[in-house]
């Protein structure tokens, strides 16, 4: 049941409760229940929306930047992760595999105020040894969805 | 000079769903829920497939039967969902969609004045594909009450003897009606008596919301005298593929090879290595499309409960099939006033057979907003219309 109603709303967080429950055949107060369970459980963190801000005037600059970082003894690599995500600029985190340790996604106005946020704070923490910053030109495809798709229905009429 | 054409096929009325679909179609903002063909794209990996096989230049014919490595595949697969094990070399055939699988099967089966039964309402070749082989249809017309399935009184009473084929079209198109092991088991009991062939058309058999579909083949008694139609177009959202396929017992595969190899050769060759991969590696498709076709059948009926719009529950293919009689009037009246007046095309019953009379086939191959707006709409004119008494 949980994973009935994870999987509808995955794509779609404005939940109608009564459209979930029907959609689902179950009933209003099952969903309801269920979802307030599996918030409190941490299972569901949040709704959120996707927005293309590229059709907004409001600039707003994204980035992705490889960390490189130094694991503490007895800790690895949470607690500099932790120090990283603590940021609010910082909108997400990964310990990742590969050449470099943590993947961090980030958000600014400017171009200089995201790199002055690498050069002042990022490259600055002791454990980081290196990092490298890769600016986002054109967001094509965002959370599993094509921005800029027209959506249309090219079906056409045809008998029987 | 003489008249350039065939009585037969002069005599044959064109689809009536064209006819309404032309004047909905002239109205550019109509919210259609027409279609009866799936919302989805084929998925990315099948038609990945499709590429990579135009890309390696296999773009030659295939032989007349289709791909051996396909027919293998499709044999697993009836094998692995439906329990029924046939030959892929003797007893299947790869046709262009299940539509000329029905035509084939047809013409390599019957003799004029040979009958055919078809229930109504259904898909709507079976008729002219026996007219235009000679045989006489004999037309059952489901019943409602009897969720239109087709039942053992209504077969036995259309059987004379001529009659060779029953036409068994389920999941069916347009009610939705499915047929469950005990309704089969009765229908095949009388099949076997009565010694008539049975062409069941499966092609909505992955649409199945009420357990797993069951083929009428896998009753005993039942492999020898059938010819099983299915295809990609439904299951796997592969309609413009044109790829079907029928199974049955190897002299009437046989025969329908003849005419499939004179009049088509082959079904078309990137469509059967694409569909290689649909029946190896797509069962999760599969299963999510069905998943969301439930949801919104469940929207549905919710929708015509609320709006005591009396619908039996329809467990199969992707449409519901509402019942308007109390507006007195004719399905086609109800369908044009509500086009007039709310800008939403669905498809009178009657374009599936005169027994569709009184009803509508609604379409959810449509996403859930789209049904949304059209049914908030259907809401409106079902309360004009009760106001108006």
């Amino acid at each position: 049941m949980r994973e009935e109603i994870l999987n509808f709303i995955e794509k779609n967080s404005r939940i109608d409760l009564k459209e979930v429950a029907v959609c689902l055949g179950m009933t209003e107060i099952d969903v309801a229940n269920e979802l307030a369970a599996m918030e409190s459980e941490g299972i569901i963190c949040g709704y959120h929306t996707l927005i293309d801000w590229d059709k907004v005037t409001q600039e707003r600059i994204h980035a992705l930047i490889e960390v490189k970082v130094s694991p503490q003894r007895g800790k690895g690599f949470d607690e500099i992760a932790e120090r990283i995500y603590k940021y609010p600029e910082v909108q997400s985190t990964y310990l990742i595999s590969g050449g470099f340790d943590l993947l961090v996604f980030m958000e600014g106005k400017t171009l200089r105020e995201i790199s002055s946020f690498v050069s002042q704070k990022l490259s600055t923490l002791d454990s980081v040894l290196s990092t490298t910053t890769h600016f986002v030109l054109k967001k094509y495809k965002d959370h599993g969805i094509v921005l800029n798709s027209k959506n249309e229905d090219e079906r056409m009429i045809m008998t029987p | 000079m003489r008249n350039p054409l065939s009585q037969t096929i002069v005599s044959i009325k064109p689809s009536g769903i064209r006819k309404f679909f032309d004047i909905a179609s002239e109205r550019a903002d109509a919210i259609s829920l027409g279609v009866g063909e799936p919302d989805f794209d084929t998925p990315w990996h099948i038609r990945d497939e499709g590429i990579y096989s135009l890309e390696k230049g296999r773009t030659f014919y295939t032989s007349n039967s289709g791909l051996m490595e396909l027919r293998n595949e499709i044999c697993n697969y009836y094998r692995r969902r439906f329990g029924v094990s046939y030959d892929p070399k003797t007893e299947t055939i790869i046709t262009v969609g299940g539509s000329e699988a029905i035509d084939i099967a047809i013409r390599a089966m019957i003799d004029p004045q040979d009958e055919v039964i078809v229930p109504q309402p259904s898909y709507v070749s079976y008729e002219p594909c026996a007219i235009l082989a000679g045989a006489k249809p004999v037309i059952i017309e489901l019943k409602n009450e009897d969720e239109f399935r087709l039942t053992a009184e209504e077969l036995e009473e259309a059987i004379t003897d001529k009659t060779k084929i029953l036409v068994l079209p389920f999941p069916n198109n347009p009610t939705g009606a499915i047929m469950e092991k005990e309704d089969l088991e009765k229908i095949a009991k009388i099949c076997i008596e009565k010694d008539i062939f049975v062409l069941s058309d499966e092609i909505y058999a992955e649409l199945s919301y009420k357990g797993d579909h069951v083929s009428i083949a896998s009753i005993p008694g039942m492999k020898e005298r059938t010819i099983v139609i299915n295809g990609f177009s439904k299951a796997y959202a592969m309609t413009g593929w044109r790829l079907g396929y029928a199974m049955g017992p190897a002299e009437i595969i046989t025969q329908m090879t003849k005419i499939h190899q004179f009049a088509i050769m082959c079904a078309p060759t990137t469509s059967q290595y694409a569909a290689v991969e649909a029946l190896k590696n797509g069962d999760e498709d599969v299963k999510k499309m069905r998943t969301s076709y439930n949801q919104r059948r469940n929207f549905l009926m919710n929708a015509f409960k609320e709006m005591n719009l009396p619908c039996f529950e329809p467990f199969g293919a992707f449409y519901v099939f509402p019942d308007i009689r109390e507006f007195g009037m004719t399905s086609e009246e109800f369908a044009f006033a509500f086009l007039d007046a709310q800008n939403v095309a669905v498809v009178p019953g009657t374009a599936f057979g005169s027994s569709g009379e009184g009803f509508l086939r609604i379409s959810y191959a449509y996403s859930l907003e789209r049904l949304k707006i059209a049914m908030g709409r259907l809401v409106e004119f079902v309360e004009e219309l009760r106001k108006r008494g």
